[in-house]
């Protein structure tokens, strides 16, 4: 039961992607919260994705961390903040600061980044404070340093509707990003003419609204900008007096560039020459051009470069800082950006300041302190490598799942387990870095605690609580401030709400900036925190909408700089070995620990699985639905094959979100090395060598449990759905005692009679536990994959009247028509529910489906989907 | 005009009644018809016995042809009159009433019940359960308050007996000498599940019982198992089996073996005699299930007629016909090499199937509590329809046949971005546009 502080309704921010779209919470009477787009917020104007949508599943107290624990045992805050504290001022004291370190996240608030930030870098003296925004981010903050001086996103989401050509690169916007995507399909659907160019490996969802999709190899986009900036100059698109007045350096990136015509960016990058050369003319011949970009161009050992190719074009066109028009980095947390602002990265001081003289004497002084940390400190992978050689000797852990989402996750999982100290503050029991942590520290979950935070377009806004705190659960803010004040540091840590801190922020942001710093919200300067509306910044007289646009940047010589980029060569994959590409799905976000908790969103894909070309396919013999072996030198993962075209030959797709929470081998994150981004730190996340082979599995199996499983000895992975568990299993080795073995499995009754069909011959049999003719269990094996409809299964659950022959024959009869997998989440309409409102009803769009089905009319996000399934049948029939 | 064929049929019961239906439309006019019953009425189903026992259908349900049946196709009935002798030189029979010559002498005696060689088998009070004279005095019995019955055969007859009885009102035991109710229908498992539900009845079962006597002063009173038990009755069905009623035949000389032995167009050893029902005996084998009878009728109809026919007996199915309890057995289900099995089991739920495969056919089928698909399995039998293509959905019968196939890709990804689910679409969607 969630306990309620209120039952109005409550403007606050999602706390998903980087999009940062407006929220309106209702708490409802019977405990649970309605949730809806704010119409008023700039950033989504009353959309929501399926996962924004679904945001009031995903707050019940099942799995929370609901007390402070040492070494598993439940205490009091007083003992546990003590010994963090003890145990933190120890190791300062014999091994100096830098032996102690924080481990942050892009989903704490501004406000908790900033005490944490002032902890480590003014007061323990230590800059080892990096969040998983590295893994994000960093290239992108690198890019913008080098180009503009300053970490600055020219844009704003009103360009994407404004300009004629939008270039995504390495960004599945459709379902990672899925408000802007939507924004950008009306904004197309208004203007036809409007271009869109999707730069991807991978044929995404994406790609679906694209005019032009170059399906480029990994780090194939290297080549293709400097090949474009190459394009440009020789063809006379270059803006000389912008180039003139208000860069530098565009001799050098051009001398570079021009070694690199097309056929040379069309073998480097892997793309056809003639579709290269249309993206090029699209691109010259557009002057509103947004350049989108995200984890594909970050995540690369050479991000920071493929980010200033990028810039570089725009610099050199003086596409930036103008209505439809700039580079625009998407970022993926809720606030990576603000976390930048307070300068949460190790290599930040804070306030958008770096470890000049100085910055260090300015910050100095408005901290109060002598003790601030003078140079970098340890970047994430460097952080984790520092832990494994015994370095670091106390950490703490804030709001994030390094062993999931670090490459080399083993060696992660191992570092933790090699340091002395480990502290984990998280809103969940149970994460795979949390079940390694001394102690463990209720952290208050979105809904309970109040801040800011910042989206992609520099926008802050308000995160307000609508929900009590559960249990002993403290902001992140208060847990710090206990610590720092009981690590001495008093006067500087006496906060008592978050808008002070936010006041100390904004305070510092205009300290001594008199328009020399980008990041500047003098403007908010006694602001009624309560109610700022989403603001973006800097703030000075009024919030500026662009950057840039004056030509004025924030190097000393106030230009820009171009960057020479040498696209990186390719990389050669040795015999029998796949490139891995690792990303996202729709329905989930980061390690699951919250949409995993939601039926609708753990219905789109239930499953790690592995996507792979069919040639590849048939080359190393993966059956489709089948389970393999994805591994190298480092790690395995087990994974469901998908096959499909959409995934070109020579990679795999394997998603980063399963954790040993919710599947046996599903953390791919494992099999990535560490190597990273030379100027940003940022590991290549997508770009790991591997191989695949098929698993030899005895049976396969799928269940519905209306308890959750203790599964062991077999590969599983579980997914949450309405009143229950699904899950999909294979055995390596068939159970000698079928009965014992789903008793033990389950937690069976002694009294629960098991209704059971078994072909002995073919292997299959299906196993049915009823109670009062509601199903308590069901489970099917086979020894080819199970052909049991998923969706069909999971409303077992709550069906009523259930007959044993129902369910063991896992599919509904010809009476009951499967409305087949889920497409839509919002209104759980199925593929087979659409195509039948297709080919039956005549429902030719994507509009014309949602008015006979639902499906698409709520948050959007399936609708690329809808439309494909719309094109399938029209070929079909017509 | 010519004198008709004569045509003598011994035997009023279901395989005659539907011999003489065929005969009279596939040679409509050629024979004239005289048609022997025993019994003091005319053809009549007997499997409509257990229904008029149990009170839930008349005696007038139950008899196929009328008085203005006969008359309209000019049979000349003798009912309640016993044909004693044939003679087969002189081309007779010999009855009660005189001697009746034929042309073509058909004998349908049917069968007779089997009665167990033990005392007191001849007390009054002990009953066959094989005609309305043995439904009427049970009813005669039963109507007595207080009064309680023992049933001797666990078989079909048995069965429908016990429960018809129960449902007048009496005490019932059944005393089945195998391990299981119905060992001839069903497996251990659908056996032991029957038994449950007579019990919940109130019927009491003995399995694995052995009749040793019947004991009562002038009349049954008990019955007395070999070890020793009792068990009162006021009547004592006798249901443990039948044997071919074949004496007429054996006396004229004819061939006899366990029944009358005929060939393929039920002609038996003597070519102007033809037999058909329970009483014949074909190729080693006697029938007492209905379906085989009526193809013995058509078969033998032909061949009155003049036309080619022969009896190719088929699998048989069962059914037991007791309100509220289904089983459907069919075929070979015995547990051996070379035969499969697929089993779905829900004892709790009153459910059982058991399918026997064999080279990818179906051979034997057993069904408890869920009997619709019965008459599918039994056809996929008989066409001997080879099954892997429907293997995974067998079991569950008819309406899980080509109800929303489906591509393992499809089940287990939910996703829509590969080829598999796409096929998948393509074909649905086709389907519904055609």
């Amino acid at each position: 039961m969630i306990a309620q502080s209120s039952t109005t309704t409550v403007k606050t921010t999602c706390p998903y992607c980087g999009v940062g779209c407006g929220v309106l919470a209702t708490p409802q009477a019977d405990g649970s919260v309605a949730i809806s787009g704010d119409p008023d917020h700039p950033a989504n104007f009353g959309r929501l994705c399926s996962k924004g949508s679904a945001l009031g599943e995903t707050l019940s107290l099942d799995g929370r961390l609901l007390h402070p624990e040492i070494n598993g045992r439940r205490t009091d805050w007083d003992e546990a903040l003590d010994l963090v504290a003890a145990k933190f001022r120890a190791a300062i004291d014999e091994y100096g600061p830098n032996s102690v370190a924080i481990y942050g996240s892009g989903q704490l608030l501004t406000e908790d980044y900033y005490v944490a930030n002032k902890l480590m870098k003014g007061f323990v003296g230590s800059a080892n404070i990096d969040t998983n925004s590295r893994l994000c981010m960093a290239s992108s903050v690198a890019g913008h340093k080098r180009a503009f001086g300053s970490d600055t996103v020219p844009g704003n989401y009103e360009d994407l509707e404004l300009a004629d050509l939008i270039v995504l690169v390495g960004s599945n916007l459709a379902w990672c990003h899925p408000v802007l995507y939507q924004r950008i399909a009306a904004a197309k659907a208004s203007r036809p003419d409007m271009r869109v160019v999707v730069i991807d490996p991978r044929r995404t969802a994406t790609a679906d609204i694209a005019d032009l999709h170059l399906p480029i190899q990994s780090d194939g986009d290297s080549a293709l900008f400097v090949g474009l900036l190459a394009h440009l100059s020789r063809n006379g698109f270059a803006d000389q007096r912008f180039v003139d007045q208000h860069t530098s350096g565009a001799e050098a990136a051009l001398m570079v560039a021009e070694d690199w015509p097309l056929e040379r960016v069309a073998a480097a990058s892997g793309a056809p020459a003639e579709d290269i050369a249309r993206f090029y003319e699209w691109f010259a011949a557009t002057e509103k051009a947004v350049t989108v970009y995200s984890q594909g161009v970050n995540q690369s050992a050479a991000g920071t470069d493929k980010v200033n190719a990028i810039i570089n074009c725009h610099l050199l066109t003086g596409r930036i800082g103008r209505r439809g028009m700039g580079p625009f980095s998407v970022t993926g947390q809720p606030n990576a950006m603000g976390g930048r602002e307070v300068g949460g990265l190790a290599n930040m001081l804070a306030a958008h300041m770096d470890f000049t003289e100085e910055a260090i004497e300015r910050v100095g002084r408005f901290w109060g302190t002598s003790s601030v940390a003078t140079k970098p400190g340890l970047k994430a992978v460097d952080l984790f490598a520092a832990m494994a050689r015994g370095e670091i000797k106390a950490v703490w852990i804030m709001a994030t799942n390094p062993v999931d989402s670090m490459p080399d996750a083993d060696g992660v999982r191992a570092a933790l387990r090699a340091c002395p100290f480990v502290v984990v503050s998280d809103m969940n029991a149970r994460t795979d870095t949390a079940v390694e942590a001394h102690v463990r520290l209720p952290a208050a979950g979105w809904g309970e605690k109040e801040g800011t935070v910042t989206n992609s377009e520099r926008r802050l806004s308000r995160q307000r609580p609508f929900l009590a705190l559960p249990g002993d659960a403290r902001p992140d803010w208060w847990i710090i401030k206990e610590v720092a004040q009981r690590l001495g540091f008093r006067a500087a840590f006496r906060y008592s709400s978050p808008a002070e801190i936010f006041a100390e922020h904004v305070a510092l942001s205009a300290f001594e900036n008199d328009g020399k710093r980008d990041f500047d919200l003098s403007g908010l300067v006694g602001a009624d925190y309560a109610s700022i509306a989403p603001t973006q910044w800097p703030v000075r007289g009024k919030p500026m909408a662009r950057m840039f646009g004056d030509g004025d940047f924030f190097t000393p010589d106030r230009k820009a700089r171009f960057v020479p980029v040498a696209p990186p060569p390719v990389i050669p994959t040795s015999p029998g070995s796949l490139v891995l590409n690792t990303g996202r799905v729709r329905d989930h976000w980061h390690t699951m620990t919250r949409t995993g908790k939601a039926a609708r969103l753990s219905a789109h894909y239930a499953e790690p699985f592995v996507e792979i070309n069919p040639a590849d396919a048939s080359r190393f013999n993966i059956r489709g639905a089948t389970l393999a072996r994805v591994g190298n030198g480092q790690g395995s993962a087990i994974l469901r094959a998908i096959v499909t075209d959409r995934q070109p030959r020579g990679q795999l797709f394997v998603p980063m979100h399963w954790t040993d929470q919710f599947s046996s081998n599903g953390r791919i994150d494992a099999l990535v090395r560490s190597k990273t981004d030379p100027v940003s730190g940022q590991p290549a996340l997508k770009m790991a060598q591997c191989h695949i082979e098929p698993v030899r599995v005895r049976l396969y199996g799928f269940f519905v449990s209306a308890q959750p499983p203790k599964l062991t000895g077999l590969y599983w992975a579980v997914a949450q759905t309405m009143g229950g568990t699904r899950g999909e299993l294979a055995w390596f080795d068939e159970p000698a005692d079928w009965e014992a073995w789903l008793r033990t499995s389950f937690d069976l009754p002694p009294a629960a009679r098991m209704r059971s069909l078994v072909d002995e011959r073919s292997g299959r049999r299906s196993y049915a536990v009823l109670e009062g003719g509601r199903l308590i269990l069901a489970l099917y094996a086979s020894p080819d994959p199970v052909i049991v409809s998923r969706q069909w299964a999971t409303e077992l659950l709550h069906a009523e009247g259930l007959s044993a022959s129902a369910v063991l024959a896992g599919r509904p009869g010809a009476y009951m028509p499967d409305k087949g997998a889920i497409v839509c989440s919002c209104f759980s309409v199925g593929a087979n529910t659409i195509a039948a409102a297709i080919a039956g009803e005549g429902c030719d769009t994507v509009e014309a489906v949602g008015r006979c089905t639902k499906a698409g009319t709520n948050c959007g996000s399936c609708r690329p989907e809808i439309r494909r399934i719309i094109e399938r049948v029209h070929v079909a029939v017509g | 005009m010519t004198t008709r064929h004569r045509l003598v049929v011994v035997g009023a019961g279901m395989a005659s009644g539907r011999a003489l239906e065929h005969i009279f439309a596939k040679a409509p006019g050629q024979y004239e018809v005289t048609l022997f019953g025993a019994e003091p009425r005319g053809n009549y189903s007997r499997l409509m016995l257990s229904p008029v026992l149990a009170g839930e259908k008349t005696f007038e349900e139950a008899v196929t042809h009328d008085a203005a049946w006969y008359a309209r196709h000019g049979v000349r009935t003798r009912f309640g009159e016993h044909v004693t002798a044939i003679d087969r030189h002189r081309k007779l029979v010999i009855s009660r009433g005189g001697e009746t010559p034929y042309d073509t002498l058909v004998i349908a005696t049917g069968s007779a019940p089997f009665i167990l060689p033990i005392a007191g088998k001849e007390l009054p009070g002990v009953l066959a359960f094989r005609d309305l004279d043995d439904v009427e005095a049970m009813i005669a019995v039963a109507s007595r308050p207080g009064t309680s019955a023992v049933v001797i055969g666990g078989g079909l007859l048995g069965l429908e007996a016990a429960a018809a009885l129960r449902l007048r009102g009496m005490a019932v035991t059944v005393i089945h000498a195998a391990e299981h109710l119905m060992n001839r229908q069903l497996d251990a498992v659908a056996g032991r599940m029957l038994q449950r539900a007579f019990e919940d009845r109130g019927i009491e079962v003995l399995c694995n019982a052995q009749t040793a006597a019947i004991v009562g002063h002038g009349k049954a009173e008990a019955v007395v198992l070999d070890d020793g038990r009792l068990c009162p009755a006021d009547i004592v069905v006798m249901a443990v089996g039948i044997r071919p009623e074949t004496r007429i035949a054996t006396d004229a000389g004819i061939h006899v073996e366990r029944g009358i032995v005929v060939d393929d167009q039920m002609r038996t050893s003597d070519p102007h005699i033809f037999a058909l029902g329970e009483c014949v005996e074909h190729n080693g084998v006697c029938y007492g299930l209905v379906a085989p009878l009526y193809d013995m009728a058509e078969v033998l109809a032909d061949t009155l007629a003049g036309r080619a026919a022969s009896f190719q007996p088929v699998e048989t199915a069962t059914q037991l016909k007791v309100t509220g309890i289904s089983i459907y057995s069919a075929g070979d289900f015995a547990s051996r090499d070379g035969h499969e099995e697929i089993v779905l089991q829900d004892e709790e739920g009153g459910v059982y199937k058991r399918l026997v495969l064999q080279d990818d056919r179906i051979v034997g089928a057993v069904l408890y509590g869920e009997t619709g698909d019965g008459p599918w399995f039994f056809d996929l039998l008989k066409q001997r329809t080879p099954t892997a293509d429907k293997r995974n959905m067998l079991v569950f019968g008819q309406a899980y046949q080509g109800s929303a196939p489906m591509d393992p890709m499809e089940a287990v990804a939910a996703s829509l971005v590969n080829r598999h689910t796409c096929n998948g679409l393509l074909n649905s969607a086709t389907k519904r546009a055609a």
